[in-house]
């Protein structure tokens, strides 16, 4: 546990804060634009590290991981908007997102506790899709979620009397919205990641381990599979709670066609191309799919341009054939994911012999 | 009560479309344990190829009758090259690998086809040949077409034709074999790459017929159009006890009824509050029902856990 | 460290990949007389990838024919000859990647955007925009949110779903129609449209018999139109898109249910017909503003965007000219390309366009929000009338 702090560790710390602390000037100097790619980035981050908890560290592939996420944007929405003409303080509704994520990942742990594999895979999928369909639709007899049309005008977050919207200035030091929320971000993912790395080797971590590799070996040697697991379900949830409400103060508009099955199958792939349950890993897959869209969107069309004289095929299409080779390839040759952690990767080494 | 009729004919040509489809992924899944999540799309390409050679032929100045044979011939033989060709690159490498991972790789695929797909065939809903007679009929003030009749038959046939495949043949026992332990079976005798491959070409030629179906009853088709009809399918599948022919049979019939019953009559009966706009749920909510009381879905024997 | 070499490798990539896509755009203007003394950007947003990509094409080229016919006038603004230039942005359709496009444009000193083309998209984008005080037309966000938030600088040419719903229903009542059938198909598009139009054909005293739902990826409407059979209403409102209506007009036949089949702008189009084949005949749809063939720009329009692009309008690309102009004569009256001092003069707009008489209200919106009606004959769309604004461009004070 501690041996990460050894010299060389503190020193490879300090370099990584300080790269976090210069990385949105240097985007800056890209365009504002890159640095709100790098805020999604980061947001992605987040949710690909709640997934993994459930699906690295205690094996439960969940297919509808996204709906956390919305159900944490909307409750940021309605208690941050003109909607209900509520403006509540982002510390009270953070946590109260993140509750209501995690009520929802208990509700969908409960009744899918016997489950396993594949039909749980059918399971969440089809209550990740429940749940859009319900924000969508209630907007009636009694409107609370203003179904298809979306919610507007929602409250960007304040910090006391400063609001991470806007550009604000002490003295020489210029911030922009987008860098604001950057350093909030920044600042949320650490304390996940932290939160993270004490779960994995805490007596909790072990036993989602241990259920991962064999729940019925878990069961009998003292696991309260159970609790064990909807535990998992509760945590990944509230981290997604957590990442819905900032990502619906930081678009000032959400609606439910940002919360659909492809966004889960996306923070899948993320975990899955990354590592799975291995943190460093997880963060790198992460980074890597919500920075690749941007990079192909400027190389594809310009290279393509080059080679043939018109665009053959566009980003899109392309970056979605990426996406899915890459998960057919990686899970062929690389079955741990892209930077696994060392112990798996000798785990299925010895598996494939 | 005409309404009644018609909401059961209705349900019925839906669920044995869900039918056609939820036995590929039961005949593959009774074999391997594996879902095999791009089976929807390879209902799609089975639609779009024979779309396309139907149109070409027709083109060409052939009959239309001729035309649409030979576009299913040949839609039936690509989609069985298709499966084979799945099968063998992507998941017999990973037979022995863990359960998760062939799965993922099954989503992967079920991405990479719908995007080559796009492709090939572009964006735009198109317009599938009619290829079935145009015949409409009227019982009792309820309206249905020689479409859905040939669609009906075609499903049951088609479950029909597997169960005398499985129950009855050599290569069906090998299936069963294998099914039971593949291990044993193979140390038996039986060549289970043969068989798995055999199961993934079979699942697949089902796959192309559910697909002309589809395109020849909608009319239309679209390079999305396999992905939320396997979905469904998958749950008929689930629903009926995977792995079991006459139950994703009964799954998928069961599920129409409850999408047309369920968009048809809740509406009224909860004043309007749960209506129309739910029914893609209803299909979830029974699913998780069941599962609840029967993991193994309503016609699934309690086999041994397979995790 | 190891943390950092990858995401450090990324975005040295990206930043380069940036630049190097950047240096791609600037075209120099006809360099026939005089060089241009200044270059001033509009921003163009639509998807120009992704399922709408067909629709994201077509609007930029409405704004690239708005912006050749400016450039080949040679205007001169505030005493300097001026060169429109086209920053041309892809968001996807995606909420997402609104905002960050939009940030795109605003870091690269655009005068002012046209777009964006959906309205999940136009909303997020317009709070940057709003931000940085650059004014943006879009002309397909049928949204009515896009202009209730309240920015000064939101606008856009086309009627919103509240007008074209409230039309819609006007014509049904006006038609002599009694009883009537709602099928929703739940996206932010078809709900507007449904519940204005529910609102106007109430408030004309018409019974709605029956409200149904669908969604935008449905195919199987049977359960549903069932339903509405057994209500017998005389028509079957649909507010969704073609995808979904040219299926349920087959579909109707095949039940039996012979009522009038009526929708909106996401049902009059070319392929509406294609799909539906016969049975798309008799059935109505509308489209804002006025048919390209009334107005006096409007065939000549046709005709150029034909020639330049060698294709045919898809659906926008005439709103999306029109947006262009709009803003370009807005920079004219201030002599000024400077947003903050040509901004106020776009809301004195009055713009014979090519789709209507521009005027705004207030919010943003139009205030001649006319709305004209087809039906589908022989395969074709023929024209029926237009309510909300005279047909001449006669002055648009008369009506409103």
């Amino acid at each position: 546990m501690k041996t990460w702090l050894s010299p060389r560790s503190t020193a490879g710390l300090i370099m990584i804060a300080g790269a976090l602390l210069a990385l949105p000037f240097l985007a800056a100097s890209g365009g504002q634009a890159w640095v709100r790619i790098l805020d999604f980035a980061i947001l992605y981050v987040f949710l690909a590290l709640g997934l993994n908890i459930v699906v690295g560290f205690a094996g439960l592939l969940d297919l509808g991981y996204i709906a956390f996420y919305g159900v944490g944007a909307y409750v940021y929405a309605l208690l941050a908007s003109p909607h209900f003409g509520l403006h509540w303080p982002i510390w009270a509704i953070l946590p109260i997102g993140a509750f209501v994520a995690c009520l929802f990942g208990m509700l969908l742990g409960a009744p899918t506790l016997k489950l396993r594999g594949d039909y749980l895979a059918i399971v969440t999928l089809g209550f990740g899709e429940i749940i859009r369909i319900f924000l969508n639709n209630l907007d009636a007899p009694v409107n609370i979620t203003n179904g298809a049309l979306g919610l507007n005008l929602i409250d960007p977050v304040r910090l006391g009397s400063l609001s991470l919207a806007g550009t604000s200035e002490w003295g020489a030091l210029s911030l922009s919205g987008p860098q604001k929320y950057y350093f909030l971000l920044v600042t949320l993912a650490i304390v996940v990641v932290v939160i993270n790395l004490r779960l994995q080797h805490s007596r909790i971590g072990r036993a989602w381990q241990a259920i991962r590799e064999d729940e019925v070996a878990a069961k009998a040697i003292g696991i309260n599979t159970r609790n064990i697991k909807l535990l998992a379900f509760a945590m990944g949830a509230s981290f997604g709670g957590i990442a819905g409400g900032i990502f619906a103060a930081m678009q000032g508009f959400i609606s439910p066609e940002s919360f659909s099955l492809t966004e889960s199958v996306m923070i899948l792939a993320m975990v899955v191309l990354g590592g799975m349950g291995h943190i460093p890993g997880v963060i790198f897959g992460a980074l890597l799919l919500a920075v690749l869209p941007e990079v192909l969107r400027y190389a594809v069309v310009p290279a393509q341009k080059a080679l043939f004289g018109s665009v053959l095929i566009d980003p899109e299409s392309l970056r979605m054939l990426v996406f899915g080779l890459a998960l057919v390839l990686v899970m062929r040759f690389r079955p741990a994911g892209l930077w696994p952690s060392p112990e798996r990767k000798r785990e299925l080494a010895e598996v494939s012999e | 009560m005409e309404t009644l009729l018609q909401q059961l004919i209705n349900g019925l040509v839906q669920g044995s479309i869900y039918a056609l489809v939820a036995l590929g992924y039961t005949l593959v899944y009774g074999i391997m344990g594996l879902i095999n999540f791009a089976h929807g799309e390879v209902v799609m390409i089975g639609a779009l190829v024979a779309l396309s050679v139907t149109g070409a032929l027709t083109a060409a100045g052939l009959p239309l009758w001729l035309a649409g044979a030979l576009g299913i011939a040949v839609a039936i033989l690509t989609c069985m090259a298709l499966g084979w060709s799945l099968e063998r690159i992507a998941y017999r490498p990973l037979r022995h690998a863990p359960r998760l991972t062939p799965l993922i790789t099954a989503i992967g695929m079920s991405i990479v086809l719908q995007n080559l797909a796009m492709m090939l065939w572009g964006r735009n809903y198109m317009q599938f040949p009619a290829l079935f007679p145009k015949a409409a009929f009227s019982v009792g003030g309820a309206h249905f077409t020689a479409v859905q009749i040939i669609m009906v038959l075609t499903s049951a046939a088609m479950m029909i034709g597997l169960a005398f495949l499985v129950y009855r043949t050599r290569l069906g026992m090998a299936m069963r074999a294998t099914a039971q332990n593949s291990q044993v079976a193979g140390l038996m005798g039986v060549n289970i790459d043969r068989v798995v491959a055999a199961a993934f070409v079979i699942g697949s030629a089902l796959a192309a017929v559910a697909g002309v179906m589809v395109g020849a009853y909608y009319e239309i088709a679209h390079y999305q159009m396999g992905f939320m009809l396997g979905l469904k399918a998958f749950t008929a599948a689930v629903l009926g006890g995977i792995g079991n022919l006459g139950g994703a049979m009964a799954g998928g019939i069961l599920l129409g009824l409850i999408e047309a019953l369920g968009a048809g009559y809740i509406g009224d009966l909860t004043g309007g509050f749960l209506g129309s706009h739910y029914q893609d749920i209803f299909a979830f909510i029974v699913l998780i029902a069941v599962l609840v009381f029967r993991p193994a879905g309503l016609f699934g024997e309690k086999t041994g856990e397979r995790a | 460290m190891t943390k950092l070499t990858p995401l450090a490798v990324a975005m040295t990539a990206v930043l380069a990949l940036g630049a190097c896509g950047k240096k791609e755009d600037p075209k120099p203007g006809p360099a026939a007389g005089a060089a241009p003394a200044l270059t001033v950007k509009i921003g163009h947003v639509g998807p120009m990838t992704g399922p709408q990509a067909h629709l994201g094409k077509d609007n930029e080229n409405g704004a690239r024919l708005a912006i050749e016919s400016l450039n080949a006038k040679k205007l001169t603004i505030g005493g300097t000859a001026v060169t429109f230039e086209l920053l041309a942005e892809d968001d996807q359709a995606d909420a997402k990647q609104g905002p960050i496009v939009a940030q795109k444009l605003v870091d690269a000193k655009v005068a002012g955007v046209i777009g964006h083309l959906n309205s999940s998209t136009t909303i997020p984008a317009s709070k940057v925009y709003a931000d940085a005080g650059v004014p943006q037309i879009s002309g397909s966000a049928t949204n009515p949110q896009y202009t209730d938030q309240g920015f000064k600088t939101a606008f856009r040419v086309m009627a919103n779903d509240v007008q074209q719903g409230k039309a819609l229903g006007e014509f049904a009542a006006k038609k002599g129609y009694k009883s009537i059938a709602l099928i929703d198909d739940r996206s932010a598009y078809g709900k507007g449209l449904a519940a204005e139009f529910q609102k106007s054909v109430e408030a004309a005293g018409l019974k709605l018999v029956a409200t149904e739902y669908t969604t935008d990826k449905a195919t199987d409407f049977k359960a549903i139109l069932t339903n509405i059979k057994s209500k017998k209403p005389d028509l079957v409102f649909f507010a969704g898109m073609d995808p979904q209506g040219a299926p349920m007009v087959k579909q109707m036949k095949e039940l039996g249910l012979t009522a009038r089949f009526m929708g909106g702008d996401g049902v009059c189009t070319t392929d509406f017909p294609k799909n539906a084949g016969e049975a798309a005949e008799g059935h109505i749809c509308s489209l804002p503003g006025k048919p390209l063939e009334k107005l006096a720009g409007g065939p000549a329009f046709r005709e150029r965007f034909k020639q330049r692009f060698s294709a045919d309008i898809q659906l926008y690309a005439p709103y999306v000219y029109d947006a262009t102009m709009v803003m370009a004569e807005a920079m004219k009256r201030a002599n000024s390309v400077e947003p903050a001092k040509y901004l106020p003069e776009i809301g004195k707009t009055r713009h014979e366009g090519v789709t209507a008489v521009i005027e705004f209200d207030t919010k943003g919106d139009l205030k001649d929000s006319a709305i004209s009606f087809y039906e589908y004959k022989g395969g074709k769309l023929v024209y029926l009338e237009t309510l909300g604004a005279p047909i001449a461009s006669a002055p648009a004070s008369e009506k409103k």
